[in-house]
């Protein structure tokens, strides 16, 4: 399926924040902006819902940290224990730092990982570019009316309004919508 | 804070970016550079540092064909060279990271600036400091060894209570790290790089930018993913340069047996790391025509970071000194008078005068103001950071416990081409970065551009 939105182009991002706010006021769905830097503010006005990142990243220090300490506890104490200066078998201090690395390292792949995977950004993947310009100095606001009660003159005239230099309608299909929500 | 303070100190009126700079035109300026042919100029630092990075290659060569024994080390002196390479380059490392997640925790603004490339200086500088323990093994090609996998000998596993062991899962964990964070910060500057290309260098930008295309959500997940590998880094950082003191600190010579060391390869870590960062950042500004992007307030910020930590240091070799006195241990009291007055004593005094002295210029504003001055002395701290690991490690090992094992290091030809080598390394990679890569961060930097109503 595909649906037609409204695309408008602002010089700044301040004024693209604004434009969502009063589309948000008005129940008009944002379906995404794209932006050169993050803009403070959008978050809200799209109703972005906190990332699960911090989540994601803590399981995997877990994860790391629990591997680190059983794989040194197993392969020092338990598999072939070797007398090194005549130290303990399970010398519990002397892991702390590999398990402290591997808990880092966990935590910070897991991260990352999870941010590609979830933001689709992967090797000779194409992204939605709407606008060439958007990755260096235009902010793009794409809206669906759709169902909203606003005619697209008045859409437009609202978006213009907030200081967008351009505003098109646009057909998009719903894979590139749904799929990045 | 004392980084905080250090950096609200600068509260000047000069704006961060100079020259009241465009969105658009902050794209221009760090891309066109790219998009050019390069200059002579940047043929011949490159030629320089590939013939450097050549002398490096024919010294490991020649050192691994022949083995070890082509170094300057015996019985009593096992490091010398290898070991103060590798420790120095690893303490260079540490400015990136500081900047790029210590002040981004910290929000301070004014690291959009140099953020990038010092992330860039920090991997390379890794590379370059795992070169070393690799050829001191002295069989290269068995360096997988380091590793806890399941082999046909037993398994017979690692020694995990070995600070070297520790070492290679810092700094495997911390170039690793770094690379993903380092990458992450490109993402969106590729894209920009990409939408202004066309063919073949459009296809490996675009590869490379995996498919960014500047989503709100995307910004949104980047933003909380830059913030936690930050928050993953900060500690990290600090345990890299821990553990790689450890490899002394966990010994029994006396002037590495020392519960300060920790700390104080850290800070000093810092202390090298911000004079390399700013070594760099002088050259680049005037060969890449960043000037307006790196601006005095810049070079203030990172002079009084250098202040900082260098009086840090100097307060640790004074402690250090104090300690050997106050333990009554008369070895370790006989290694400081060593250290200081003995047969290598002037590397000592060339340490201090680096590293503590010089520093204390930066407190004058006419100093901080002066580039070349700055310049010049951030050369001096390298070097007498570079000293500072010579020292610890050549002179606590030259007299052993039994004057008949007492020995003089001198390094071999060998190991000079080696350290050249790693210098060549270190440029070659560099420039080409110079060369293909955004040296700005463009996305932060637009971010803390005044908005088009503050200006």
């Amino acid at each position: 399926m595909s649906r037609r939105v409204h695309v408008a182009l602002f010089e700044d991002g301040a004024e693209l924040v604004a434009a969502a706010n009063a589309c948000s006021r008005l129940r008009i769905p944002i379906v995404d902006a794209y932006l050169p830097f993050p803009v403070h503010g959008l978050d809200e006005a799209m109703g972005l819902r906190r990332s699960r990142l911090p989540l994601v990243c803590f399981g995997g220090g877990l994860v790391g940290l629990s591997l680190g300490l059983a794989l040194q506890y197993w392969t020092s104490a338990v598999d072939w224990p070797l007398n090194v200066g005549g130290k303990p078998f399970q010398s519990f201090p002397a892991f702390v730092p590999v398990a402290f690395e591997l808990m880092v390292l966990c935590a910070g792949l897991a991260t990352a990982g999870a941010l590609f995977v979830r933001s689709r950004l992967l090797p000779g993947h194409v992204g939605v570019v709407v606008d060439p310009r958007v990755s260096d100095d235009r902010f793009v606001l794409v809206v669906a009316p759709a169902g909203a009660s606003i005619r697209a003159a008045d859409l437009r005239a609202l978006l213009m309004e907030h200081g967008a230099i351009e505003c098109r309608e646009q057909i998009v299909t719903d894979r590139h919508v749904e799929a990045r929500s | 804070m004392a980084l905080d303070h250090a950096v609200l100190d600068v509260a000047d009126t000069t704006p961060l970016i100079g020259g009241g700079k465009t969105i658009g035109q902050v794209t221009r300026d760090v891309c066109s550079p790219l998009e050019r042919s390069p200059t002579r100029l940047w043929y011949g630092a490159f030629g320089a540092a590939l013939t450097a990075l050549l002398i490096g290659a024919v010294a490991v060569g020649y050192q691994l064909r022949v083995g070890i024994g082509t170094w300057g080390l015996d019985r009593t002196v096992g490091w010398g060279f290898d070991i103060t390479n590798f420790v120095f380059w690893v303490g260079i490392g540490h400015a990136g990271t500081l900047i790029s997640a210590v002040l981004l925790l910290l929000r301070q603004k004014w690291r959009t600036s140099i953020n990038r490339s010092a992330e860039a200086m920090t991997i390379f500088a890794v590379m370059c400091a795992g070169l070393f323990p690799v050829i001191h093994m002295g069989r290269p090609w068995l360096a997988f060894w380091v590793f806890p996998y399941p082999n046909t000998r037993g398994p017979l596993w690692i020694n995990f209570r070995s600070a070297l062991l520790w070492d290679v899962f810092a700094i495997g964990t911390y170039f690793t790290i770094s690379l993903v964070f380092w990458f992450i910060g490109l993402l969106p500057d590729l894209a920009t790089l990409r939408d202004r290309a066309s063919g073949w260098r459009r296809k490996i930008y675009g590869w490379l930018s995996l498919g960014w295309d500047g989503s709100a959500r995307t910004w949104s997940r980047y933003e909380t993913c830059c913030t936690l590998l930050a928050a993953l880094a900060t500690p990290l950082v600090v345990s890299v340069h821990t553990v790689v003191s450890t490899d002394f600190a966990t010994s029994l010579i006396p002037g590495w047996h020392a519960t300060i060391l920790p700390p104080y390869f850290v800070i000093g870590a810092v202390f090298s790391g911000f004079a390399m960062v700013l070594t760099l950042m002088l050259v680049a500004r005037k060969v890449m025509h960043f000037e307006a992007y790196i601006t005095p307030r810049h070079v203030h910020a990172m002079c009084k970071v250098l202040v900082f930590t260098g009086s840090v240091v100097g307060l640790a070799y004074l402690t250090e000194s104090f300690t050997a006195w106050y333990s009554g241990n008369p070895y370790e009291r006989f290694t400081f008078l060593n250290r200081a007055f003995g047969p290598s004593g002037w590397a000592y005094w060339v340490m201090v005068l680096c590293n503590v002295v010089s520093p204390q210029l930066l407190w004058f504003r006419r100093i901080r103001n002066d580039l070349r001055l700055v310049f010049v002395l951030s050369l001096v701290i390298n070097v007498g950071m570079w000293f500072e690991r010579f020292v610890i490690i050549v002179t606590s090992l030259e007299r052993d416990f039994l004057t008949s094992s007492w020995s003089h290091y001198t390094p071999t030809l060998v190991e000079l081409g080696t350290l050249l080598g790693s210098f060549g390394l270190f440029f070659t990679l560099f420039l080409l970065f110079c060369r293909y890569l955004p040296m700005i961060a463009i996305s932060e930097v637009k971010g803390v551009l005044p908005g088009r109503h503050e200006r």
